[in-house]
């Protein structure tokens, strides 16, 4: 069996008295998608912090790819190939969907120099990215203000972005947050035909979205993954439920 | 589907600008006719105070730093100047390329210290240090100390272009003002301009996108700073007198006002601002001999109720345009 | 330079660093609470110094000087809160900066029309015009003593608020994390009102304090000001503590240097170069300190909210 793309061990993460990530280890196989799921609590959002760069970990090793990028901030992981999303909407606003995900584009077309020609009519950054968007089903929205788009349109414009940046591993944090029913139905579908393109990382509470996208799901409980499977060895794990649900083995619901 | 590269600028802030130059061309012959010399003074200082105003907007209005120590740049250009020609240095050519490397440099030192912080912090560090600066300024007795000193003589440009002669240094300052304007322009919307653009609008999208924000930042702080420093050359040459006073904090507050007056991120509002604020302090002036105290309320309302600045009264520019 | 000396030094250091400490602590409060840049801050401290000196002249009463000094700035000072401030509470800093400028250039007209450019003489009050005998042949000046004696005391005062009132957690609270306290229902309005508040009080003591040792004139509270954002800097924005280690830092930093520098670097340098060189360097001692302190602690010593 090959070595895993993401390697995470021994992962710990304090905030004054509060350990928010306790010994975590998690393992990410290449092509894969992973989802991460737990209740609100469990520490996902410190988790995907320290896995972009943003949060430096106070003790463990994150390993992608076989090199150590526990000390490297989110830039240098970017260029390793690891991108993420954001689960608040985070696109530039006052520029166009296009401008948007040229700049994706523009980050790993190297340095960025450059001070005469003008970037917007440089087709080495907007062919790429009019494919990407289109790819996403923005293609028509290219001249749109970030900032104008529907809610909806956003999120797609977020994962567009992350793409544009070639990732080996795509960091999703809670894509269909916020949409309505055929909205994530339409995300979700779109995120399964991009099963082939890049390994995913997919934290999530719509079960839905996770069961039907998901190769492997690991579930975490007050900052450490108690487990890890397929979908059906999650679902009808009774630990899991137990943490997660606060049923008990005998099926009623725990008081505690 | 290609579309056609856009290289032209958004129609009314283009026009405005252009219009606004053409203009500034006509004032010494029409202070000639006058019989006013006063106006082309008048007029050229306006347009250095423009230039450090469009050097301000590259890392202001682009860059969202809120740098409260921008006049620090034309003080280390000004004494660039004038200790040069103190010595005996007078060539514009040597005396020029220095103030701005010179202030260029003085910009890499303090941005290397002051981009690594942000909001609050960086606006009273960037404050301080240029407070520092007015402070070393005033403690050489050798220039002048806070009282200054004059300048000995205009840079010279072997013959070729005699600044002592009031419309040709107009004409060259004109030339620095289009030249900065244009290639602000042609920064502003290259790859450097737009990662500038991009960290102001939201610097942590940037850095999980892969750029090292803080390199491109501290290069834009230093161009401006040069920039600047070529201001405080014109400057300088201008007034023909040295003061530490160039780079007194309060300077900074006034080239900043220039910024927003005009309408900031645009590099057209700078111009404007300079223009209406000089006027402004000019008339103002000319009232009562407590002008500051009208300019301040002034200054609050604008900063209050009309933030977009003279820009924010032309139509906007198409979406998706070039700024 | 002799132990006498340097002890005198010492003290003024003390007394300029508290000084420090009571324009910069209602300031980082500002800061840390509100995230309000304050640039005026520096004119209440003048109003403050001027109305004192203005009705001691008058009465005679040093005393009620002081008061009316308190009074007067705490009235500026709520006009500007509710006439300028309260909309820049939701802007961005530039925003702030400008307008808080723009108050400060209004300030320093308004004095000057009132009292004229050239600054105006305040004495020292008769009851502190003594000399305090120190344990050691030190004669030291008994008003500068009162200062450094009152500023202490508002430092125990405000440690004692800050750490065991109820307003006091608040604060403390506010200034970690701002949202956090108006989600669990502070009334936050009262709260900034009454922070701001706090602030023009002490700036006001600080001003009344200053007239008889600093020049009363226009222009007087941004040349203090910057030296209080210094002390902001290294001590960390929204700490009252942090406001008192970085004054006391900034204040005997500068008062040394200024006295000393000179002298030391003779010993190594020729006299001219020492000359020269060493009011040039004192003068920039502090910032020199500003930038060593933001290479190992860009958020300064003790910042109340990290990250």
């Amino acid at each position: 069996m090959s070595a895993p793309l993401l390697e995470v061990r021994g992962l710990v993460k304090r905030f004054g008295g509060l350990v928010a990530t306790a010994d975590l280890a998690l393992d990410v196989l290449d092509g894969e998608v992973h989802a991460v799921i737990g209740p609100n609590g469990a520490g996902k959002t410190t988790l995907i912090g320290q896995l972009s760069g943003d949060l430096r970990p106070d003790a463990g090793a994150i390993h992608f790819a076989g090199e150590d990028i526990t000390h490297l901030g989110a830039p240098a992981r970017s260029m390793r190939g690891l991108a993420r999303s954001f689960q608040i909407t985070s696109v530039f606003r006052d520029f166009t969907a296009l401008d948007n995900v040229a700049l994706a584009v523009q980050a790993h077309a190297g340095h960025s120099f450059h001070f005469w020609r003008p970037a917007r009519a440089d087709g080495a950054l907007r062919e790429p990215a009019r494919a990407v968007l289109e790819s996403v089903g923005l293609g028509h929205r290219g001249d749109v203000l970030a900032g104008s788009l529907a809610h909806g349109e956003q999120r797609q414009l977020e994962i567009a972005m992350a793409l544009a940046t070639r990732p080996r591993l795509l960091l999703l944090d809670e894509p269909v947050a916020g949409m309505g029913l055929e909205e994530s139905q339409r995300m979700v579908r779109f995120l399964r035909d991009l099963k082939g393109r890049a390994t995913m990382v997919l934290v999530e509470h719509d079960m839905d979205a996770v069961f039907m996208l998901a190769d492997r799901i690991s579930v975490m409980v007050y900052g450490r993954v108690i487990a890890t499977g397929t979908p059906e060895a999650i679902r009808s794990s009774a630990e899991v439920r137990q943490a997660y649900l606060g049923e008990d083995p005998a099926g009623s619901v725990a008081t505690r | 589907m290609a579309s056609a590269a856009r290289s032209a600028w958004p129609a009314p802030r283009a026009l405005a600008l252009l219009a606004t130059l053409a203009l500034l061309a006509l004032v010494p012959p029409v202070a000639g006719l006058l019989h006013q010399p006063f106006y082309v003074e008048l007029f050229r200082r306006v347009m250095i105070l423009a230039i450090a105003a469009v050097s301000l907007d590259l890392i202001l209005g682009y860059g969202g730093m809120v740098s409260f120590g921008h006049a620090a740049y034309l003080g280390v250009g000004a004494y660039a100047v004038a200790v040069s020609a103190h010595y005996g240095v007078t060539s514009g050519l040597v005396q020029w390329p220095l103030a701005v490397l010179a202030s260029m440099a003085v910009a890499g030192v303090i941005g290397a210290i002051s981009i690594r912080t942000s909001g609050l912090y960086f606006i009273m560090i960037t404050l301080a240090f240029t407070q520092m600066l007015y402070y070393l300024g005033i403690g050489i007795e050798e220039f002048g100390g806070d009282n200054g000193m004059r300048l000995t003589t205009r840079s010279q440009f072997a013959g070729l272009v005699p600044l002592a002669h009031p419309t040709v240094f107009y004409y060259v300052v004109l030339g620095v003002l289009a030249a900065a304007v244009g290639l602000g322009h042609r920064l502003v919307n290259a790859r450097f301009g737009l990662v500038l653009q991009g960290a102001r609008s939201n610097e942590p999208r940037m850095r999980a996108l892969g750029f090292s924000t803080f390199r491109y930042r501290l290069a834009a702080f230093a161009i401006a700073g040069g920039l600047g420093g070529l201001a405080g050359a014109l400057l300088v040459n201008q007034t023909e007198y040295l003061t530490p006073d160039f780079m007194h904090w309060t300077r900074s507050g006034e080239i900043m006002f220039m910024v927003i007056l005009g309408g900031m991120g645009t590099l057209t509002g700078p111009v404007l601002g300079a223009i209406a604020l000089i006027l402004l302090e000019t008339v103002l002036s000319g009232w009562t001999e407590h002008w500051q105290g009208l300019l301040g309320p002034i200054l609050v309302l604008v900063v209050l109720f009309a933030r977009g600045g003279l820009v924010g009264l032309l139509p906007a520019p198409r979406t998706g345009a070039e700024r | 330079m002799t132990l006498l000396l340097v002890c005198e030094q010492l003290l003024n250091g003390l007394q300029y660093g508290v000084m420090l400490f009571l324009l910069a602590a209602g300031l980082t409060l500002v800061f840390g609470i509100m995230n309000l840049v304050n640039l005026a801050h520096g004119s209440l401290y003048m109003v403050g110094a001027y109305v004192a000196t203005a009705v001691f002249a008058r009465t005679g009463s040093f005393v009620l000087g002081v008061a009316a000094a308190l009074a007067a700035t705490l009235l500026v000072g709520m006009a500007v809160e509710v006439v300028a401030l309260r909309t820049l509470y939701e802007r961005d800093h530039l925003d702030q900066v400008l307008a808080t400028f723009g108050l400060i250039l209004f300030f320093n007209e308004a004095v000057a029309v009132l009292w004229g450019r050239a600054a105006i003489h305040a004495s020292v009050p008769p009851f502190l015009s003594g000399h305090l005998e120190l344990p050691g042949g030190l004669r030291y000046p008994a008003y500068r003593a009162a200062i450094i004696a009152v500023g202490l005391a508002v430092a125990v005062l405000l440690g004692v608020l800050v750490s065991r009132t109820r307003l006091g957690m608040r604060i403390r609270a506010g200034a970690s994390n701002r949202t956090m306290v108006s989600a669990l229902g502070v009334n936050v309005r009262l709260l900034y009102t009454v922070v701001f508040g706090l602030g023009a009080a002490l700036a006001a003591l600080a001003g009344a304090m200053a007239g008889p040792i600093f020049s009363v004139q226009p222009g007087m509270g941004e040349e203090i000001l910057i030296q209080v954002f210094v002390v902001i800097v290294v001590g960390g924005i929204g700490s009252v503590r942090g406001a008192l280690v970085g004054a006391l830092l900034v204040g005997l930093v500068d008062t040394l240097g200024r006295a000393f520098l000179r002298p030391l670097l003779a010993t190594v340098l020729s006299l001219s170069a020492a000359n020269t060189a060493g009011p040039a360097l004192a003068s920039m001692l502090i910032y020199l300190l500003m930038a060593g302190v933001l290479l190992f602690r860009p958020q300064g010593l003790f910042p109340a909210s990290r990250g």
